[in-house]
């Protein structure tokens, strides 16, 4: 009896940055109480300070033999490690973005970045999430902070509308995936993944038990789906995308695509792997609806933020295809196609925040008329963006998509390859507006940017990293392999 | 039959009919109370389960606590039912295909062949010296400590998301600052002026 409740504290290591970086965010969410106008900035500079440490512990994790603690709730592997870098990385990155974002609207409060923090603490929990209990938890700590965030310009009435919608769906979501955990759970008698996935492999299964696993499997691909932001349940995304703060909508758009992937990989990979010839199905429907769909409607944007939501889904169909193909080297370019989609996002809408000026958005594509005249360097990045999303060499966005339908063709799938080819032509005519805009057409309004130096620096370096990381890109996709 | 499965049909068909009443309540503030009587069947069948803690909770908290906010919650706000329905008609015929056939899925996979007692038998029963609390409590601390702590700070997040939203920096009345008060002294107040009184000979 006496062994059934065991807690080991010998283990606690292996969730040192989960743990530092709760303790961060309480110290950071009082302080910031205290501190007067004039040192607002000293919350800023601890939530990177924070980040950077909890970057710095997983990187010492990193080459850790797979260990499973907290009674099988929580697994620390290369993957989980891995991810929590860039994530960290990526926030702040972030963070550096979102500053001059906050100071030029007016909504530089100490709350946005705790909530920031805590929404990290979410991805981190469900990176290393091993039953499906802390996959949830984690999901609703990430997602609680996002509604709050998108709300924090509360005399928007379209950050509102945003906050609304995306809290509705996402309850939904949310119920749906609960749904089939508790069927999955309802079968399996067991909340960890471990467990469960001896359970799917199990090849004696009544008929019955595989209905049951069946039946809460579609749910669990609802569920996850919906996060992603996949076709058909893609509705939240335009809406939340434009409605959001530009800040926001940078951060919901990149970083918590890495949580969503990363439990994607827990639950179905890892969990419900022998049943991926069921999964897989769903997936490539959803795939191939996602990169239509995605780069059909984008044409008729007006709205940057709007146009790169459908941007975004066609990329999750890209994603989801590297899933399809039920191999370790698939997994792997879509891991590689989540980080430079994520490198991408982050610039596109840097540049989108770094024309910001006093209360005004330059969320418009015309917005960046005449940018080549006003400012040839930034123009010359937002260029680099543009043509790396829309798949030409040789930026890394191409290679993305090219180890991809590497992988979906070797799996024998060639029309969906060539469907997916066809669309991603399709979709390069919306990016090259932008740079038509930016190049041949003159400014209706002054283009001013106040942005401080160290966005300007990390906004091109962040530029200048989608061609560099273009030029070896196979040092990074051995590493995204590297982890399953 | 046993006296068990007549009791725990009751509870599900009291369950069951008090969801549907409260959807397809007209006036909000009976939907909340239908609400509560289903919170209440669900908490009956827990104790059938020998969940007392989660049943007792479950009318603590949410029958006790939040169902009688949302009433609160419900009486202040004047909520017109009229742009609620507007759309109402329009959206009939595609929810009804879609949810008739979520239906029919259900009922064809969730069947007693897949859950019925032959297939999954009902747990054993504890004698009376069981006690559900302790049992959750060491499981709480122990195996689940966890995510009882990740739980924490769903709280955390949600006081923080309320204050967040909700409270104003600009304070629009005026406040009284107690410790000038206590401080003044008389000669910051009071100016005494000496007025001279006029003699006899002047009037």
């Amino acid at each position: 009896m006496n062994n059934m409740y065991t807690f080991d504290t010998s283990t606690l290591w292996a969730a040192l940055p989960e743990i530092f970086l709760l303790s961060a965010i309480v110290v950071v969410l009082l302080l910031d109480l205290f501190l007067t106008k004039p040192f607002k900035q000293v919350t800023y500079y601890l939530t990177q300070l924070s980040l950077l440490i909890t970057a710095i512990l997983a990187f010492n994790l990193i080459g850790e033999p797979k260990t499973i603690i907290f009674s099988g709730s929580f697994v620390l592997d290369n993957m989980a490690s891995i991810f929590k870098v860039f994530m960290a990385g990526s926030t702040m990155v972030a963070l550096v973005y979102t500053r001059h974002y906050l100071t030029e609207h007016k909504l530089f409060r100490g709350e946005y970045f705790v909530l920031v923090l805590l929404s990290m603490l979410g991805m981190m929990v469900m990176v290393s999430g091993y039953s499906l209990l802390t996959l949830y938890l984690g999901l609703e700590i990430l997602s609680l902070s996002l509604y709050t965030l998108i709300a924090i310009a509360r005399e928007r009435a379209g950050a509102i509308e945003a906050a609304l919608k995306y809290f509705v769906l996402g309850a939904i979501a949310s119920g749906l995936l609960l749904y089939g955990m508790s069927m999955i759970y309802g079968i399996s008698g067991s909340i960890n993944i471990t467990d469960i996935a001896t359970f799917a492999d199990n090849s004696t299964l009544a008929s019955r038990e595989m209905l049951i696993l069946n039946f809460g499997l579609v749910f669990l691909v609802i569920g996850i789906a919906f996060k992603l932001g996949a076709v058909p349940f893609h509705m939240w995304v335009p809406d939340v995308y434009q409605g959001a703060p530009t800040s926001v909508t940078m951060f919901l758009s990149t970083v918590p695509k890495i949580a969503a992937v990363a439990m994607l990989v827990r639950i179905l990979v890892d969990g419900m792997g022998a049943m991926h010839d069921y999964w897989s199905d769903l997936f490539m429907v959803m795939a191939l609806l996602s990169i239509a769909l995605g780069s059909v409607v984008a044409l008729m944007q007006t709205n940057i933020k709007r146009m790169l939501a459908y941007s975004t889904i066609s990329h999750i169909g890209f994603i989801l295809l590297g899933f399809v193909t039920g191999v370790v080297e698939g997994y792997g370019a879509a891991v590689f196609y989540v980080l430079v989609y994520i490198l991408m996002s982050m610039a596109a809408f840097g540049m989108i925040i770094l024309l910001n000026k006093q209360g005004f958005e330059a969320d418009k594509i015309s917005d960046f008329k005449g940018l080549s005249k006003h400012s040839p360097w930034f123009a010359l990045m937002m260029l680099a963006i543009m043509l790396s999303m829309a798949g030409v060499p040789p930026f890394i966005g191409f290679y993305a998509k090219l180890f991809i339908l590497q992988q979906v063709i070797s799996a024998g799938f060639i029309t969906i390859a060539v469907i997916a080819v066809v669309f991603a032509v399709i979709s390069s005519y919306y990016y090259l507006q932008v740079v038509k805009s930016m190049y041949f057409e003159d400014s209706d309004n002054e283009i001013t940017i106040t942005a401080p130096m160290d966005m300007k620096l990390i906004l091109s370096i962040n530029a200048v990293l989608i061609l560099v990381v273009g030029l070896f890109p196979d040092f990074w996709m051995k590493l995204s392999i590297s982890i399953f | 039959m046993s006296s068990e499965q007549i009791i725990f049909y009751i509870l599900s068909f009291w369950f069951i009919a008090s969801s549907l009443a409260m959807i397809f309540a007209r006036n909000a503030a009976k939907a909340v109370l239908f609400l509560v009587l289903g919170f209440f069947s669900a908490a009956s069948i827990w104790i059938l389960l020998e969940a007392e803690f989660l049943a007792i909770t479950l009318i603590l908290v949410y029958v006790g606590a939040v169902m009688v906010l949302f009433l609160f919650v419900i009486k202040m706000l004047n909520i017109d039912k009229s742009t609620m329905r507007a759309k109402f008609a329009e959206y009939l015929p595609l929810g009804l295909i879609v949810a008739l056939i979520i239906i029919a899925e259900m009922i064809l996979v969730l069947g007693s062949a897949q859950f019925g007692l032959e297939v999954m038998p009902s747990p054993a029963r504890h004698g009376a010296d069981y006690s559900n609390i302790t049992v959750l409590a060491m499981q709480l601390y122990t195996t689940y400590v966890y995510p009882f702590e990740l739980a924490a700070v769903i709280l955390l997040i949600a006081i923080i998301a309320a204050i967040t939203l909700v409270h104003k920096k600009e304070t629009t009345h005026k406040k009284q600052n107690v410790s000038e008060q206590v401080n003044v002294r008389a000669k910051d107040r009071v100016r005494l002026v000496s007025i001279v009184s006029p003699t006899k000979e002047e009037k």
